[in-house]
C-alpha cells in the first residue's frame, strides 16, 4: 500500500506489523508520536500487545528486559535525554542477549535545551553492545525497522538493535511509504534462554575474573556475525520486496575522487552538493554510512575524504570522522556541522568540499579560532 | 502473538497444595540450597526459603544489586531452584511489570517476586514500584529489609533506623527511617503486609495469601542482619523475636482495606516489652544519644499507636 507519512508514522507502521507481544515507552520529543501510535493501534484492538506506560525510560528499558527473557519480542522508543537515561539498561539488555529493537529520533542533548537534530545522543551509547543503524527516509526508516527485529533475533546475533532517524528533519518530514506483508519475512521469536521454570537457571548472577571476559568474547563474537547476517537478511528483504539498502549507501562513487561521508539526512542532503560539485568538474560521491554497529570495513585507499559529523566527542573529534581515521586509516577532512538542528544546505557542504583541508577539524558557523 | 519459547513445566503436585496452618504442613520441597553464600546467621536465606516454599517452583525471583546477589551462589553454581533473574539495582520493579506481561503474553502463569533490598526498595528503586504498583503490575514485591546498603558495607539507607551505627552514619543517622509501608499503602494495592523470619509460619501464610491475588502485592520484611546490626549470628531469631515483643517491628497485614494485627503481634502490641532490650542485643545502637533515642521511642510509639487505631476502626 502506498501513503505519505512522516518517518515516526513509518516505524510505528512496521512494529504494528512485527507484533511484538510487549512495548514499554516513555515519551519525549521527538519521538512522541511513535508511541502514541502504538498506543492508538493497542487500545484499538489492532495490535494485540500489552503497552506498558512506564514512568521513565529506565524503566521503559528494564521492562523490555524483562518482557524478552520471557521469551517475547519487544520494542520501545526514545530519543535524546530519555536515551541517556536508558544508558545502564542498554548495557544490561545486551549484556543479557536480549533481541530488543528500539527506535531512537536523534536528538540533541542538554544543556542547553534543544530538541532538533543532532546524533550525539545515539553515538555516546556506541559500546553498550547495541547494534546501531541510522536512516535517512521514511521507507528506510520502515524497512529498517522490520530487518531489525529479523537481524536482533537471529540466534547468530540475539542482540538488541537500534533504528536511528533524525529528529524532525525525518522523524515529522512527510514522504512516500509503500508498506508490505511481511510475512514469513519475520519468524516467530525462539529465545534459547528465555525464563523456563521446568530448567531453573540463574541469570547474571555473580560472575568471576575467570569467567566474565567469556561472556564479553560471545557478545563481540555475535556483533562479528551480525555483520554476515544483515547482508543476509537484506539479501532476503530485496528478495521479497524489491528495496536493497547495504552497510553503507553509496551515490556517485564510482569513479569519485572525494568522497562525503556522513549519517542520516546530511548524507543525503550531500547528494545534491555532489550534483552541483560534478557540474563544476569535481569528481566527488557520498557514502552514507548505516550500520555504525557493527562498523563496516571499508576501503577508502586511493581518494581523498569529507566527513560531516552531527556530533561531537569533546576533547577528541567528530565520531564518525574519528571512527574512519582508525577502521579506514584514513586522514579526512573532519567537519563538524549541522549540532543541535544547525542548518546545514546542499550548498554549504559543496563548500566544505570545495575548501576542503585533509587532516584538519573545521567547525561550520565557527570563524578563525578553530 | 508471539507463541511461548517452550512447552509448558510439568509442576510436582505441591505446587496446588493449600496453605500450612501449622509448620507441620509446610511443604518439604527445598528451593533454596544448603550453599547460599550469606554471612553465618544470615535471616535473608531463611526468610527465601519458607518465601519459595510458599510460593512453589512456578516462581521467578527477580533480584536487583544487594545482599541477594551475592547470597544466591556464584557462577556457574546457584543456590535457587527457581529461575533467578538478577538485574541493575533502581530497575527491579521495572523489569518485573515487563516480565509479568512477557509471560502472560506466552500464556504462562508464572509468578513473580521481586526479592529487593531496603536500598533497592526505598530509595534507587522507588520511582519504578512505584510506577509498577500504579500501573497495578501482576506480582509480589518482598523488601527485604536490613536496614542498610549491606552489599556494600552497611552504609546507611532511608529505611536505617533512627539513631543506628553504619559506615555513613559514625555518630548515628540523624533522620527516621522511610515509612515505605505508607508510600505503598497510598498506592492501594490489593494485599500489603509485614514479616520476620523470625515467625515463619506467618510468613509462609502471608507470601500464600499475597500470592492469590490478581495484582501487585508488598510484605515488607523486616531482616535481622548479625553483621551490619552487630550481634552475634547465633541470635538472629532471638533479635527478629524481640523485634516484635517491643513493637519496634508490627507484624500485620491489609487487604481490602482492612488492615489485621498478626497473632504474634496482637499481645505486644498492647503490652510492649521496653525497646532496650530489643536495642541492647545490637551493637548499632551502642552509644546511642539520648535526644535520638527519645526521638526513635516516640516514633516507634506513634507507629504503634496508629496500627492499633486502624486495626480497631470498625
Ligand atoms: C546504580 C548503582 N548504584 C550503586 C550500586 C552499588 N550497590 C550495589 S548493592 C547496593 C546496596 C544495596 O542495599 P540494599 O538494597 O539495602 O540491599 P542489601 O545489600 O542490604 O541486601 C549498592 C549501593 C549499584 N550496583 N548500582
Ligand atoms: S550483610 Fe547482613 S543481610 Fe547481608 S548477607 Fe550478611 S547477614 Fe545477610
Ligand atoms: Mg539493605
Amino acid at each position: 500500500m502506498k501513503e505519505i507519512v512522516t518517518a515516526n508514522y513509518a516505524i510505528a507502521e512496521a512494529v504494528k506489523q512485527a507484533v511484538p507481544g510487549v512495548i514499554a515507552a516513555y515519551p519525549i520529543t521527538p519521538q512522541t508520536e511513535i508511541v502514541e501510535r502504538i498506543a492508538q493501534y493497542v487500545a484499538r484492538g489492532e495490535l494485540a500487545c500489552d503497552y506498558i506506560p512506564v514512568e521513565s525510560e529506565h524503566s521503559a528499558m528494564a521492562a523490555c528486559i524483562g518482557a524478552s527473557a520471557a521469551g517475547v519480542r519487544t520494542f520501545t522508543a526514545t530519543s535524546s535525554q530519555g536515551l541517556l537515561y536508558m544508558h545502564e539498561m542498554l548495557h544490561w539488555a545486551a549484556g543479557a542477549r536480549l533481541p530488543v529493537v528500539m527506535a531512537n529520533v536523534n536528538r540533541a542533548v542538554g544543556p542547553p535545551w534543544n530538541v532538533w537534530a543532532d546524533h550525539t545522543d545515539a553515538l555516546s551509547q556506541r559500546d553498550t553492545g547495541w547494534l546501531q543503524v541510522y536512516v535517512a527516509t521514511a521507507q528506510e526508516a520502515y524497512d529498517t525497522t522490520l530487518m531489525a527485529f529479523r537481524i536482533a533475533e537471529d540466534k547468530e546475533v540475539l542482540l538488541p538493535v537500534m533504528v536511528n532517524l533524525d529528529g524532525f528533519l525525518l522523524s515529522h518530514t512527510m514522504q512516500d511509504l509503500e508498506t508490505v506483508e511481511p510475512g514469513s519475512f519475520i519468524p516467530p521469536l525462539h529465545l534459547p534462554h528465555a525464563i523456563d521454570p521446568a530448567h531453573p537457571a540463574a541469570y547474571a548472577p555473580l560472575t568471576g575474573p575467570k569467567d566474565y571476559y567469556r561472556f564479553r568474547w560471545e557478545m563481540e563474537k555475535s556483533m562479528r556475525a551480525a555483520r554476515r547476517v544483515i547482508t543476509r537478511v537484506e539479501k532476503d528483504f530485496a528478495g521479497r520486496f524489491g528495496r536493497r539498502y547495504g552497510v553503507t549507501e553509496e551515490y556517485r562513487c564510482e569513479d569519485a575522487d572525494i568522497l562525503v561521508v556522513a549519517m542520516g539526512t546530511l548524507a543525503r542532503e550531500a547528494e545534491v552538493a555532489v550534483d552541483r560539485l560534478r557540474a563544476e568538474g569535481t569528481r566527488a560521491g557520498v557514502m552514507r554510512l548505516r550500520w555504525f554497529r557493527p562498523f563496516p570495513t571499508l576501503d577508502l585507499t586511493g581518494r581523498e575524504v569529507v566527513v560531516i559529523d552531527r556530533d561531537y566527542s569533546f576533547g577528541f573529534g567528530g565520531v564518525l570522522a574519528r571512527s574512519l581515521c582508525s577502521a579506514a586509516r584514513i586522514e579526512p577532512f573532519s567537519v563538524i556541522a549541522g549540532l543541535g538542528g544547525q542548518e546545514v544546505t546542499y550548498e554549504d557542504i559543496a563548500s566544505f568540499v570545495r575548501e576542503r583541508r585533509p587532516g584538519e577539524e573545521y567547525w561550520f558557523g565557527v570563524k578563525g579560532d578553530v | 502473538m508471539t507463541p511461548p519459547a517452550h512447552g509448558e513445566p510439568s509442576l510436582p503436585p505441591v505446587f496446588k497444595r493449600r496453605a500450612g496452618e501449622t509448620m507441620a504442613q509446610i511443604p518439604k520441597e527445598e528451593y533454596i540450597l544448603e550453599t547460599t553464600s550469606a554471612c553465618p546467621g544470615c535471616s535473608s536465606s531463611l526468610s527465601l526459603r519458607y518465601i519459595l516454599k510458599a510460593a512453589g517452583p512456578d516462581t521467578v525471583l527477580v533480584i536487583p544489586a544487594s545482599c541477594s546477589s551475592v547470597i544466591q551462589g556464584m557462577y556457574p553454581n546457584t543456590a535457587v531452584n527457581v529461575p533467578v533473574y538478577n538485574i541493575a539495582f533502581a530497575a527491579a520493579a521495572s523489569c518485573a511489570s515487563g516480565m509479568v506481561a512477557g509471560l502472560r503474553r506466552a500464556g504462562r502463569e508464572t509468578k513473580v517476586i521481586v526479592y529487593a533490598g531496603d536500598g533497592g526498595t526505598v530509595d534507587i528503586g522507588l520511582q519504578a514500584l512505584s510506577g509498577a504498583l500504579e500501573r497495578e503490575t501482576d506480582f509480589l514485591y518482598i523488601c527485604f529489609d536490613n536496614e542498610a546498603y549491606g552489599n556494600t558495607g552497611m552504609q546507611r539507607s532511608g529505611s536505617t533506623p533512627l539513631g543506628a551505627l553504619t559506615t555513613t552514619t559514625p555518630l548515628g543517622k540523624i533522620h527516621p527511617k522511610k515509612e515505605i509501608d505508607r508510600i505503598v499503602e497510598a498506592h492501594h494495592p490489593p494485599y500489603q503486609a509485614t514479616a520476620i523470619s523470625a515467625f515463619p509460619l506467618d510468613l509462609f501464610q502471608k507470601v500464600e495469601k499475597a500470592l492469590t491475588f490478581r495484582g501487585p502485592s508488598f510484605i515488607h520484611l523486616l531482616a535481622p542482619c548479625p553483621t551490619g546490626w552487630r550481634f552475634p549470628h547465633g541470635k538472629t531469631i532471638e533479635v527478629g523475636r524481640m523485634a516484635v515483643k517491643t513493637a519496634a517491628w508490627v507484624l500485620w497485614e491489609r487487604g481490602q482495606g482492612r488492615l489485621s494485627v498478626s497473632a504474634p503481634s496482637k499481645g505486644p502490641l498492647k503490652r510492649p516489652v521496653p525497646l532496650q532490650d530489643y536495642l541492647g542485643m545490637q551493637g548499632r545502637f551502642k552509644g546511642l544519644d539520648p535526644a535520638l533515642l527519645s526521638r526513635l521511642q516516640q516514633g516507634i510509639g506513634t507507629n504503634r499507636e496508629a496500627i492499633l487505631a486502624e486495626a480497631e476502626r470498625p
